[in-house]
């Protein structure tokens, strides 16, 4: 029960903001919270926040994992782009469906495991070094594609993208799935807890015992798997493959959601399921724009402001003068000698 | 300790490199295609390249001095779209030129202020600046806002016609003069001085007597005028303006700058080095066009690997200077 | 030895959120001396160059330069004033040129533009004068770090001209480089400035110092001419003992025990610029006090034995075979444990609990795939907590609340859990208050009782003396002198640290 407590307290920031969202929303939109039941699925705006929320979701799983070490992963987007070409062209050429699926998430593995390698061996800024991947991927993405938008017909395929298994929308399911998934993997095993005490202070974790690079190789690895599912879920969407714009600036909307989700981008605690209320935060707000009928051009303005208040909150500036009164009181109690 | 200066200085290597890169490059295109080696082709690249050059100078000295800039894609899309509807609504252009300068010039000594004033990282800061450009450009107008003046005709109309039927248009010439003034404002004044030091270490930077938070906010001022002077020279090239245009815009000038010799966690490069790595991408695609069957996502392919290589190579740089220079870190860390 | 003070502060204190550094300080530096300022850890030394020079102001005292008042409120206004600073960590920028290094801010310039051409030139008259010729417009990472030394001194003293502090100015010079900067040092002191140098080799105090000031807990000690100041009386004043004083010693050990082969054997152990070669043994029951002045090499010693510094020469043995040491978690699979002395910067894991910092050792040797279970946590945080009476006994808490006492038991709390054989503690009680203080040290006298290895590393020489069955004596990045039984005494030690290093190296 106390566990439960705990979690609750640390999601309330996220659920509290999620609900003023959605209700803000309701009060514009009186049809906002309408779901229905047809077909054998549910339709309705909130379902429809759920599925679209699906690639940032899935890519804030893993960029979750990369922040929480005190990096950072810009290629996530282009990774979409490849595992997507990747997916499309193999179905186009007739491949059977879990040899598809079993690519594209090996494709995606390899694109974390070199940024992985770059950041954790040959101990590149993550910023750099993710940045190659983001400019050289589209265009290995397009080189796959042969710079069209191959589109393919392949129900069994599409399934992943727009099916439903028990009225819930595949791509639902998916992200659900994934987010439990790596979630119970890093709690359950010690990853998440070395995970943290490495983007905490990766000096004292090696001094410690931990293997630091091996931690950081997994999470890029990890991201690079999300993004893969991710490229599969908007191939099968669009039933095709855009290598140009899927993706594209995804990896923003991920940090983002990481940021909303409470993660500080200078590392230590993670919550994984913090993150996904995030996305799911960005997309009620897009979703909410538009039924609600004002421009969607406020949207970019609105992320904008979101992201600017949620900062300033979190800057160092801010978070010492609060916090500055609580450690005159530590420091009175600990007598220190000041080092010379 | 030889007090002569040598061939090529240490410091000077990544931009050697550049430039021995640029220079083989196309050597190799005139092998294969003897018409690139015309003035024609050189204006072409110029006059192609005019906004983004310029809006690289700008990513130049924010990268310099240890930061980002994510904003400027947006920031040209901006200033067109609010240069063409000023136009519209009867606006002299000049008026208007010098009124979105002084908007793109403020919104970038905004972000300077945040990222001093909070500390916040530059990335995260741009990322919003991005985000509010651009959705400004969208409440703006979303469509393409095509302009004619006879101002702006005039301007496009001006070039200097190079021996051998090559123009050396206006875009081409002001994205020179940038350069050039950005080459004279890094190397030769106080400020570029500053800049560099910012690049080389904050806190040490503040105990060598830097002004931190004037430079920070004149660095991004900076960048914003010039991202700004990007949006009207893209407003001129293309006779409209569009807020969905220039995206990712950062990404081509990042590349322009890192490939240009220049170090992307700041402290060392020269904006000389952008031009070329500017001039590198522009050769690229233009050899794409000339071959006719290659595909331009090669562009994407090739700029990737060049930076990969100029990251390793100052990466090798750096590793070499531990081993001979001796580590003033006695504990340098071993363990993993 | 009559001349007048250039720089004079009179009673000068300091303290921070209520805890003293600096309590009615007198110092004084004379035009054309060379002035050494020493004091171990803590004593107040930085605190002190730090209201001198206008980092930090101070509560009480006066300053005086050349006669008249001053109170300098930056770093930028003392060096208008003359007082000019060189930090540990070369306050230069690597990545800009000799030049452009030596004049930031003040560059020469023609209509409005830097002149580079005559910055250059007056660059190198300006080295050349110290005897430096080099070639000013290559960057300064180019260059070793005494060259970056001496060009920072070059500035400091073109910039302030008066009084130059330098902080620990030949920390990661080899003998040559010292040379060479202490001949500029000379030059400068000739041209009638006033130099302070803090240094912790005292070899170097001997070889360049005029007169000494010795700091000790935030009090002056004594201010003597270098000349009439036997070093054992330095390391006395350094130390805060008189040499007749004796201290007890406690601990013994078997003669059988002690001379049956170790277990643990390090063998011409060393690393080239960190600590020489050395022979360490360490036995089940036995505590090796490690005693040397601040940058003898103490936690360099430490860092070799714990594979954070990979050695490159000599090996380990263990019961008899050699094995690999080159990181750390080869060491926690041998069973050894490290207590780092900066527990801030290298211990804990600020945001994590008591409970995680407790578990966290133990888990990574276990590997990430075997999770201790919540309970196993729980059980063996409760069980630290209340073996070294950690307070507040509360497990969830993060590290960082608590005091540093109650830190460092986390700590040893990490390594106890994973039942090590073979425990490293550097300075294990330092910045610790008096009751955990006493905790720690029969902390470690109980665990040498159940049959751990220890190593403790003090510069408590009264503590090494209680507990130590032997106790290795380091001087200039060398194991000097090892003392055993009987001949273990806080004289005995301070002697071994003054000895000549040829002498006693035979």
């Amino acid at each position: 029960m106390t566990w439960i407590a705990t979690r609750l307290r640390r999601l309330a920031p996220q659920l509290i903001a999620l609900a003023l969202v959605v209700v803000a929303i309701t009060l514009i939109a009186p049809g906002f919270a309408h779901v229905t039941f047809q077909n054998g699925r549910l339709y309705g705006s909130p379902m429809d926040v759920l599925v679209r929320a699906a690639p940032v979701a899935l890519l804030s799983i893993g960029m979750t994992l990369v922040i929480a070490t005190k990096g950072i992963d810009l290629s996530v987007g282009a990774t979409i782009a490849i595992t997507g070409a990747v997916a499309a062209s193999m179905v186009a050429a007739g491949h059977p469906l879990a040899v598809v699926i079993l690519a594209a998430l090996g494709v995606g593995l390899l694109c974390g495991v070199w940024n992985g390698l770059l950041v954790g061996l040959i101990d590149i800024q993550p910023i750099i070094a993710t940045l190659i991947l983001m400019v050289a991927g589209r265009g290995i993405a397009q080189l796959i594609t042969e710079g069209v938008i191959l589109t393919f017909n392949r129900p069994a395929f599409a399934f992943l993208g727009s099916g439903a298994f028990l009225g819930v929308p595949m791509p639902v399911i998916l992200w659900v799935l994934t987010g439990l998934a790596i979630g119970l993997l890093v709690r359950v095993s010690a990853l998440g807890l070395l995970i943290e005490a490495v983007g905490i202070n990766r000096r004292a974790s090696m001094m410690i015992g931990i293997r630091a690079r091996f931690l950081i190789v997994f999470v890029y690895a990890a991201a690079g798997l999300c993004a893969a599912i991710a490229g599969l879920i908007v191939t099968a969407d669009i039933k095709g493959a855009d290598a140009n714009n899927a993706g594209l600036w995804l990896e923003l909307d991920a940090i983002l959601a990481v940021v909303i989700g409470g993660t500080a981008l200078s590392g230590g605690r993670f919550s994984i399921s913090a993150s996904l209320i995030g996305a799911l935060i960005i997309q009620a707000l897009n979703t909410g724009i538009l039924i609600s009928g004002w421009p969607p051009e406020f949207n970019l303005i609105i992320k904008a402001v979101v992201i600017i208040v949620i900062l300033a909150l979190q800057s160092p500036v801010v978070a010492n003068s609060l916090a500055a009164a609580a450690r005159v009181r530590a420091d009175l109690k600990e007598p220190r000698r000041s080092r010379t | 300790m030889s007090a002569r200066a040598p061939l090529i200085r240490a410091r000077n290597l990544p931009f050697a490199a550049t430039v021995v890169i640029f220079l083989a490059a196309y050597a190799f295109c005139v092998a294969q295609f003897p018409n690139m080696l015309s003035t024609r082709v050189a204006g072409n690249l110029l006059t192609d390249n005019a906004f983004l050059g310029i809006a690289a100078v700008g990513m130049t000295f924010v990268i310099l001095s240890g930061g980002i800039d994510l904003s400027i894609g947006s920031v040209i899309a901006f200033t067109s779209v609010f240069v063409a509807v000023l136009v519209r609504a009867g606006v002299h252009p000049a008026a208007a030129f010098a009124l979105a300068l002084a908007v793109s010039t403020l919104f970038g000594a905004a972000m300077g202020l945040m990222i001093h004033g909070l500390s916040m990282p530059p990335f995260v800061v741009t990322l919003a600046g991005m985000f509010l450009a651009r959705g400004a450009a969208f409440l703006i107008s979303t469509e393409s806002v095509p302009i004619s003046h006879p101002f702006l005709d005039q301007l496009t109309g001006l070039y200097y016609l190079l021996p051998g039927k090559g123009r050396l248009t206006f875009l081409g010439l002001l994205m020179l003069g940038v350069f050039l003034l950005g080459s004279l404002v890094a190397g030769r004044t106080r400020f570029g001085a500053n800049v560099y030091a910012l690049g080389g270490g904050i806190q040490s930077a503040e105990l060598m007597g830097v002004p931190i938070r004037r430079t920070t906010i004149q660095l991004y001022a900076l960048s914003g005028f010039l991202a700004g002077l990007a949006g009207l020279a893209y407003t001129l090239y293309t006779s409209a303006g569009y807020s969905l245009a220039t995206v990712g815009v950062e990404l081509d000038a990042i590349a322009a700058v890192v490939v240009g010799g220049t170090l992307l966690t700041g402290g060392s490069g020269l904006v000389a080095g952008t031009f070329f790595g500017l001039m590198i991408q522009g050769l690229i695609q233009t050899y794409i066009v000339f071959d006719g069957t290659l595909s331009s996502w090669w562009t994407k392919i090739v700029v990737g690997l060049l930076l990969f290589l100029f990251i390793v190579l100052r990466r090798v740089i750096l590793l070499f200077h531990e081993r001979t220079g001796r580590s003033t870190d006695q504990r340098a860390f071993a363990g993993g | 030895m009559t001349r007048e003070a250039l720089l004079e502060s009179r009673g000068i204190s300091k303290s921070f959120f209520g805890i003293r550094a600096l309590a009615n300080v007198d110092f004084e530096v004379r035009a054309g001396e060379i002035h050494a300022l020493l004091g171990e850890n803590g004593a107040g030394k930085s605190t002190l160059v730090k209201i001198l020079t206008g980092a930090y102001r101070r509560d009480a005292g006066t300053i005086a330069l050349e006669g008249r008042p001053v109170s300098p409120r930056d770093v930028g206004e003392a060096q208008d004033l003359g007082i000019g600073t060189v930090y540990q960590e070369v306050n230069l920028l690597e990545n800009l040129t000799v030049a452009e290094n030596l004049y930031l801010g003040r560059q020469p310039r023609r209509f409005g533009l830097i002149d580079r051409r005559r910055m250059e030139r007056e660059a190198k008259a300006l080295l050349a004068g110290y005897g430096l010729h080099l070639d000013v417009g290559e960057s300064l990472s180019h260059y070793s770090v005494a060259v970056r030394q001496i060009i920072a001194i070059a500035r400091a003293a073109d910039l302030s001209g008066k009084v130059l502090f330098l902080d620990e100015p030949t920390a990661s010079l080899d003998a040559r480089e010292v040379d060479l900067v202490f001949g500029i040092l000379r030059e400068l002191r000739s041209r009638g400035l006033g130099i302070v140098i803090i240094t912790h080799f005292l070899d170097q105090v001997y070889a360049i110092a005029d007169r000494v000031t010795v700091l000790r807990n935030g009090e002056r000690v004594g201010c003597r001419a270098i000349a009439d100041l036997p070093k054992r009386d330095l390391i006395g004043m350094m130390l805060g003992r008189e040499l007749d004083e004796e201290t007890h010693h406690r601990a013994e050990i078997s003669a059988e025990a002690a001379h049956a082969p170790a277990p643990i054997r390090f063998r011409d152990f060393g690393k080239r610029g960190s600590v020489a070669p050395f022979d360490l043994d360490a036995r089940p029951g036995e505590v090796v006090g490690i005693a040397g002045l601040l940058g003898s090499g103490r936690s360099e010693t430490a860092f070799l034995l714990f594979g954070i510094d990979r050695a490159d020469s000599g090996h380990l043995e263990i019961d008899g075979r050699e094995v690999p040491l080159a990181s750390p978690p080869e060491a926690v699979k041998l069973g050894f444990g490290f207590c780092p002395e900066d527990r801030k910067t290298d211990g804990i894991i600020a945001d994590l609990s008591v409970r995680e910092n407790i578990i966290l050792a133990l888990q990574a040797r276990r590997g990430w795939a075997k999770p201790l279970s919540p309970r196993e946590q729980a059980e063996i945080a409760r069980k630290y907590i209340r073996a070294l009476d950690i307070r507040p006994p509360v497990a969830e808490r993060p590290i960082k609340f608590l005091s540093g006492g109650n830190q460092q038991k986390v700590i040893l709390a990490r390594w106890l859990a994973t039942d090590p054989r073979f425990l490293i503690l550097d300075e294990p009680t330092r910045g610790i208050d008096i009751g955990a203080h006493a905790e720690i040290i029969r902390l470690i006298e109980q665990l040498c009782a159940e049959g751990m290895a220890l190593v403790v590393i003090s510069s408590e020489l009264e503590e090494l003396v209680a507990y130590s069955h032997r106790v290795v004596v380091l001087s200039d990045r060398r194991h000097v002198r090892e003392l055993r039984g009987a001949e273990i005494s806080t004289q005995s030690i301070m002697a071994a640290m003054a000895a000549d290093p040829e002498e006693s190296a035979a």
